[in-house]
């Protein structure tokens, strides 16, 4: 058995919102990432309509917003799945078959890297090392490290998270 | 009687399935009517005995692992509160192989204590060192550590008292300290291991340098990758603040030190210190061109020290007995211990701790028990992604900076990755050019493009035709190569080459 977490409660996109959530960043300085992870914390992702407020609030040109945003791997431009799942390739992970477990996995989920599976539940993106290099392969939900994960509790793990997800969706209508 | 129970908070015994046995560990005690307190420990580093579950026994703790939730109840049965017999049973943690044949200074706590309490950290010598530190002046600080002989342990291995000598010396009316905790490297994780298992430890070397150089501001820069890190340090900072051991007025000393952490955003190249310092100020992470030093300009402009959490985290150990005690253990220009960390297909895989001056087959022997597989070690990946392959016939190279040098590797951040005879190592000499690629600030031409033909030159050489044609992209590579070495900005384009060359030069029948 392994920890199930709730999927994240992202809210929808407004301005206002993503205003209010990043005004606690405008007096510290070199803020601009620490203010994106707050967008991406609230919305799962940095909406394209948030640029010119953080060009504004940091006296940045939007050109410079974007070339942040677009430079770090975390930030998406778009908004993820209920359950953001990371798969390492890194070395270690690939000393211990990730490469068979990735292939395995995307055939599970029905979708490659950087995409979300039809029904909205997963979004697949890789990572390069979780710092559990003893315990590989790894893979991580949202914010929970699972070591030693083979195809098989792989298949668990998501139809435990699908559920959770399906109820989660209910719950919001 | 009250019965005390460890079980880790921390990463790996929760990516086994450790926060599922402390709901499990209190419901059964309950329903026994047993009393209990659990304790939330680091990780002690066995990570094969992960989730490790301890019980305080009037005979020291007794160890049972790895725990999973449906052994709860038969470890009840089997009185294991008590230190009961049981097929998970270890005896008495202390004395077990592993633990017993390391030499622990940085990680001397890390797993024995409830990692966030000062109360707990003071009581196995937790914050002597600071107290040492404020009855002596920044000079006498800096010669500890200089008599220490530590050098850098991010990788680079740079005296870590010369770089703060630097900023000591630089007049400025700002100074900083940054943590450099954006431990990339595949294979390693003593830098997250220290930081959940005895967080003070950091927030101790840190207020330490702060003195030490005059900086009153610090920042941790936190990989994006470790959420459970972020939360403990956090709760540490917040401790230390609230028992005087943070922000103003230091246990009256009239100094001031005071801590934040910042998280990255998952780019690997932020782990070198400049392109760190332009991200921790709001920037696309590309390096910066050297000189200026960070040391003179560094965070916002001005003098700063970068140094690696386990550099910061080993500091304590040095102040509270002294740089030479620190200095003798180690060889030669490697002196001290280091936490190498044991990973990939391997059977016994963890932290260890030791003197630098053994040898990589008795690491991976010794306290690693061979692969996890079974089968014959082929490959050995030591320092991360930008670390040489050794052969087997390498792995009785000595661990020291030195030796490692000597046969064309390095021993980096300490991180050791094995790898069994099922690898092919054409693929991961590709694998090491395609993340080049991937993770390239894009700041110079030869890692930005160097990294993508390097890439296309491997295929060619898997490809090709007739040895003629494979001898012909072996040149092209190797020339490629030596470009990417000197002529790139930073180590990520200029150690590339390193597991490349390494790879073509002990495995090259694979790359046909």
């Amino acid at each position: 058995m392994m920890p199930v977490a709730s999927p994240a409660r992202l809210q929808e996109f407004t301005l206002e919102l993503a205003t209010n959530v990043v005004h606690e960043c405008k007096d510290q300085p070199g803020a601009l990432i620490n203010a994106l992870h707050k967008l991406q914390e609230t919305f799962g992702y940095v909406d394209e309509a948030a640029m010119p407020m953080l060009a504004k609030l940091f006296n940045l040109s939007r050109a410079e917003v974007h070339g942040v945003t677009s430079f770090y791997h975390d930030f998406r431009r778009s908004k993820p799945g209920h359950y953001t799942i990371r798969v390492c390739q890194a070395e270690a992970c690939q000393a211990m078959g990730s490469e068979a477990l990735t292939t395995a996995i995307k055939q599970l989920l029905g979708c490659d890297f950087h995409e979300t599976t039809a029904d909205g539940n997963f979004t697949l993106e890789k990572v390069y090392c979780l710092g559990n290099c003893a315990c590989s392969p790894n893979i991580m939900v949202d914010k929970q490290t699972y070591g030693r994960v083979t195809a098989e509790s792989f298949r668990k793990l998501t139809a435990t998270l699908a559920s959770k997800a399906q109820s989660s969706k209910e719950g919001s209508k | 009687m009250l019965t005390r129970i460890y079980i880790p908070r921390e990463t790996t015994a929760s990516s086994l399935g450790a926060e599922l046995l402390v709901d499990a560990i209190v419901t059964e005690a309950k329903y026994r009517n047993l009393p209990i307190e659990i304790v939330r420990n680091g990780s002690r580093g066995a990570c094969f005995l992960e989730p490790l579950v301890e019980i305080e026994t009037t005979s020291g703790r007794v160890g049972y692992g790895p725990v999973q939730q449906e052994d709860i109840a038969e470890l009840f049965d089997a009185n294991f509160l008590s230190g009961g017999k049981h097929r998970l049973a270890l005896g008495n943690v202390e004395e077990l192989p592993w633990f017993k044949n390391q030499e622990r200074l940085t990680f001397a706590r890390c797993g024995l204590i409830a990692a966030t309490s000062v109360d707990a950290y003071k009581s196995l010598g937790g914050f002597v060192g600071l107290h040492n530190a404020l009855k002596k002046d920044g000079k006498a600080i800096v010669q500890e550590v200089l008599d220490s002989g530590l050098r850098g342990r991010g990788g680079a291995a740079f005296p870590t008292g010369i770089k703060w000598r630097t900023v000591m010396d630089a007049v400025d009316v700002q100074k900083y300290i940054v943590c450099n905790a954006d431990e990339g490297d595949s294979g390693t994780f003593s830098d997250r291991m220290i930081m959940e298992g005895d967080p003070l430890s950091l927030v101790e070397g840190m207020t330490i340098a702060g003195i030490a150089v005059g900086a009153t501001k610090g920042f941790v820069y936190l990989r994006s990758e470790y959420p459970l890190t972020q939360t403990i340090l956090n709760e540490a900072i917040v401790n230390a603040r609230a028992a005087g051991y943070l922000g103003d007025n230091i246990q009256g000393s009239g100094n001031s030190f005071d801590l934040e952490v910042r998280m990255g955003a998952g780019a690997y190249i932020c782990g070198e210190e400049t392109s760190l310092l332009e991200s921790l100020e709001g920037k696309r992470g590309e390096i910066r061109f050297k000189p200026p030093l960070p040391a003179l300009k560094g965070l916002f402009g001005k003098p700063t020290v970068v140094n690696n959490v386990i550099s910061l985290a080993t500091i304590p150990v040095i102040l509270e007995k002294g740089g030479k005690h620190y200095a003798n253990f180690g060889r030669g220009r490697s002196l001290g211990t280091m936490p190498f960390q044991l990973g990939g297909n391997i059977k016994h895989g963890g932290l260890v701790e030791k003197a630098f001056g053994l040898t990589l087959r008795q690491l991976i022997q010794d306290f690693g028990g061979g692969t996890a597989s079974g089968k014959p070690i082929r490959a050995v990946q030591v320092g991360g992604p930008l670390g040489a392959y050794f052969p087997d016939a390498l792995l009785d190279t000595v661990c020291d900076y030195e030796e490692f040098a000597k046969v064309g590797g390095m021993l980096g951040h300490g991180g050791v990755v094995v790898f069994d005879t099922s690898v092919n190592m054409a693929k991961m000499a590709r694998f090491s050019m395609e993340f080049c690629a991937n993770e390239s600030c894009g700041k110079c031409t030869p890692c930005r493009i160097g990294s993508v033909r390097g890439m296309e030159t491997i295929d060619k050489i898997v490809g090709a035709i007739d040895d003629n044609e494979r001898n012909k992209q072996h040149i092209i590579l190797k020339d490629l190569c030596e470009t990417m070495e000197s002529a790139s900005l930073c180590a990520m384009g200029g150690l590339t080459p390193m597991p490349v060359m390494s790879a073509v030069k002990h495995f090259k029948g694979d790359f046909q």
